[in-house]
């Protein structure tokens, strides 16, 4: 025959063959969101690197019922808009069966409307209670769950805290952003529950670099003790005009503050800082009889034997996602409302910031037990009385 | 805590206004060198300062090299990207005007901050202070030692600029050049020299105040756009081309940050120096120590 009808034929062979190739899909995709670069890569760049080494730990086990999981990770950046654009690329064209993340309250708010049009399970690893709970209807949003702490339960443990050593004036520090705001409302709110008068609330921007102006107004009002509220650079500014205002009163810093570099940033004038952390960053500390010992050791063992460098607290969050949905798709499968339905009710999953217990009606499972209080002694964390 | 008194705080507000007012009015000197020279803003000028603070954390921290060595050798290095700055950007363009050339000098930053990155990555970094950190009490403020190496190299190089344009050759050729480049390539001042010896000048002045200012607030890499605008901000306010006003701008917009920060809402911080900026452009258009005349001559 002719080269033509040759064509022809091969073609069409080709094509036929192509459709009735499947691709050796893997069953499980899980899709993931962190803000890798930019501004607050120190929160996704432990969580993305977290993710892929739980991936590579379960597929080494076998995968989840025999299937390989694959993780599809795209990099925010930080950026709300791109958030959007990539969750949406992960549901519609990746079509994964779960999405981890983003990073940022920010951020995170800006896709939980996405979760809802596209009904799929939404594990975020951001801070505010605001992206598990609709304000508007007063209810929890349906498709939509988180795995760290929320700002209430940090601001409740700072304040047992605050209680408990009987002091009562206290003078906050909050940054600009959407975790500072939503912080800072949160400490007004929660202020008379602990009999607790905040004698000055000052603001810094995210970019600031000297906060002394803010600092000197909050020394006038003589308050017990300062709180600041903020994650990333200005936490450490903040701490050390501080020190350089040569203020002593005790110094609280948010969760945000859970990161060894940022002891070392603040060149001693962290000594004495008081934070609520998860376990997962005094793993060393936890007795032995401590439910999550067992967990918060392997993790930064392994963390550091893969990645050679400090565990991150953030990372955890993605731990416990990601084991969450893995738990998930090993119960249920790949069916995203049977996920989203599991998650709901799973009790006593053992993570690496605290032991949740899902409710319909909660869907961050955590409480104040959560924290403990650290407090930084010699460069270094250690239990605060 | 002790209270402190209102007074006090005053004082605390000025006292930092002024150290970081220093921080702007190093930059708005090397601003106002080039554009004398030039009639160009070199928009570049943030990025020197914050390479000012990274080399030296390079040659500091890094290398381990004592700060007496490691002082020059940053502002060498630093004069030297400024310098490769007019090499490269500024003098190749064939048809230069004072647009293209202001353009030329964003790109220049814009690669420059990128460089920053690839190099140090986007943690802040920190300086140890040249004299320690024992903050010295002053009628109930709080000064740290570093505030008075910043306000010390701002007099210093007050003084040299002074002695190096009123009384060197060099520097009366420079403010020839400034005055009226073809009558002073004329009398046989070679301008492309001078215009290059403006940028090394800026950049050094600029990566002195980039090192003096990392002890006290972290240096990290995309710091150079906001110190550029402020710096601006305060050459504008004094009067473009006036060094004095400079001095006064940045001084000035220093300590309104401060205040305004302190006294009303420490959230619109960024805000005060620019809307007393705006204020006086409305009253006074060449600024404080601009003269009208001159303003008319030059092209902005």
């Amino acid at each position: 025959m002719n080269f033509r009808k040759l064509a022809i034929l091969t073609t069409t062979c080709l094509f036929i063959f192509g459709l009735l190739i499947t691709p050796a899909l893997a069953d499980f995709k899980i899709g993931a969101v962190f803000s890798v670069t930019g501004r607050t890569s120190f929160l996704g760049d432990p969580e993305k690197k977290t993710a892929e080494m739980v991936a590579e730990q379960i597929n080494a086990a076998g995968g989840i019922n025999g299937e390989m999981v694959e993780l599809v990770v795209y990099d925010t950046e930080g950026d709300a808009t791109k958030a959007n654009l990539f969750v949406k690329k992960l549901i519609t064209q990746d079509k994964v069966c779960a999405v981890i993340g983003p990073s940022l309250s920010g951020t995170s708010l800006a896709v939980v409307p996405l979760a809802e049009k596209y009904r799929t399970p939404l594990v975020s690893v951001a801070a505010s209670f605001k992206i598990t709970w609709d304000e508007k209807k007063n209810k929890p949003r349906y498709w939509v769950f988180k795995t760290p702490q929320t700002d209430t339960m940090a601001v409740e443990a700072i304040y047992t805290h605050l209680k408990a050593n009987q002091i009562n004036r206290i003078a906050i520090t909050t940054v600009t952003s959407g975790f500072g705001a939503s912080g800072r409302g949160e400490l007004i709110r929660l202020a008379s529950e602990y009999g607790i008068t905040i004698v000055a609330d000052e603001k810094y921007g995210p970019k600031d670099t000297d906060m002394t102006a803010q600092l000197t107004k909050i020394k006038g009002t003589a308050p017990q003790a300062v709180v600041n509220w903020s994650v990333g650079p200005t936490q450490v500014t903040v701490l050390r005009n501080f020190r350089d205002l040569g203020m002593m009163v005790p110094f609280y810093q948010s969760h945000g503050f859970g990161s060894r570099r940022n002891i070392k940033l603040a060149a001693g004038a962290a000594e004495g800082v008081l934070c609520p952390l998860g376990a997962v960053n005094v793993a060393e500390l936890l007795p032995d009889s401590h439910p999550q010992k067992y967990v918060t050791m392997k993790y930064l063992n392994d963390y550091k034997a893969k990645y050679n460098e400090p565990l991150s607290s953030f990372g955890g969050h993605a731990w416990d996602a990601m084991y969450l949905v893995a738990d998930a798709l090993e119960t249920v499968g790949c069916d995203k409302s049977k996920i989203r339905k599991h998650l709901e009710n799973k009790k006593h999953f053992v993570g690496q910031h605290g032991v949740f217990n899902y409710w319909p009606d909660d869907h961050i499972g955590l409480s104040k037990e959560a924290f403990q209080m650290v407090v930084v002694k010699d460069g270094d964390w250690a239990l605060a009385r | 805590m002790e209270q402190i008194t209102f007074a006090s705080q005053l004082l605390q507000y000025v006292i930092t206004g002024l150290t970081v007012g220093s921080i702007y009015a190093m930059v708005a000197l090397g601003f106002n060198i080039i554009y004398n020279v030039t009639e160009i803003i070199n928009l570049a000028q943030g990025e020197f300062v914050m390479l000012g603070g990274l080399i030296m954390v390079f040659f500091h921290v890094v290398l381990g090299l004592p700060i007496i060595l490691a002082f020059p050798a940053t502002i060498l290095l630093v004069t030297l990207v400024g310098i490769l700055l007019d090499w490269l950007a500024i003098r190749p363009i064939r048809h230069p005007s004072v647009l293209t050339l202001i353009i030329a000098t964003i790109a220049a930053s814009i690669i420059i901050k990128g460089s920053a990155m690839f190099i140090w990555g986007k943690d802040p970094l920190d300086l140890p202070a040249f004299s320690g950190r024992i903050p010295i009490k002053f009628l109930g403020a709080v000064i740290q030692p570093q505030y008075f190496w910043v306000m010390g190299l701002l007099i210093i190089i007050v003084i040299a600029l002074t002695l190096f344009f009123d009384r060197t050759l060099l520097g009366k050729a420079m403010t020839a050049c400034a005055d009226n480049p073809d009558a002073a390539s004329l009398v046989g001042i070679n301008v492309n020299r001078m215009i290059l010896l403006s940028f090394a000048l800026s950049a050094g002045i600029g990566a002195v105040a980039g090192i003096v200012v990392t002890p006290i607030a972290l240096m990290e890499y995309d710091r150079g756009a906001m110190l550029a605008v402020k710096g601006f901000g305060a050459v504008i306010l004094g009067g473009l081309g006036s060094f004095p006003g400079a001095i006064l701008g940045g001084l000035i917009m220093g300590t309104i940050e401060s205040l305004g920060a302190g006294l009303l809402s420490s959230g619109y911080k960024d805000a005060y120096a620019l809307i007393v900026l705006l204020a006086v452009l409305f009253f006074r258009p060449s600024g404080l120590l601009g003269s009208v005349e001159v303003s008319k001559f030059k092209r902005f």
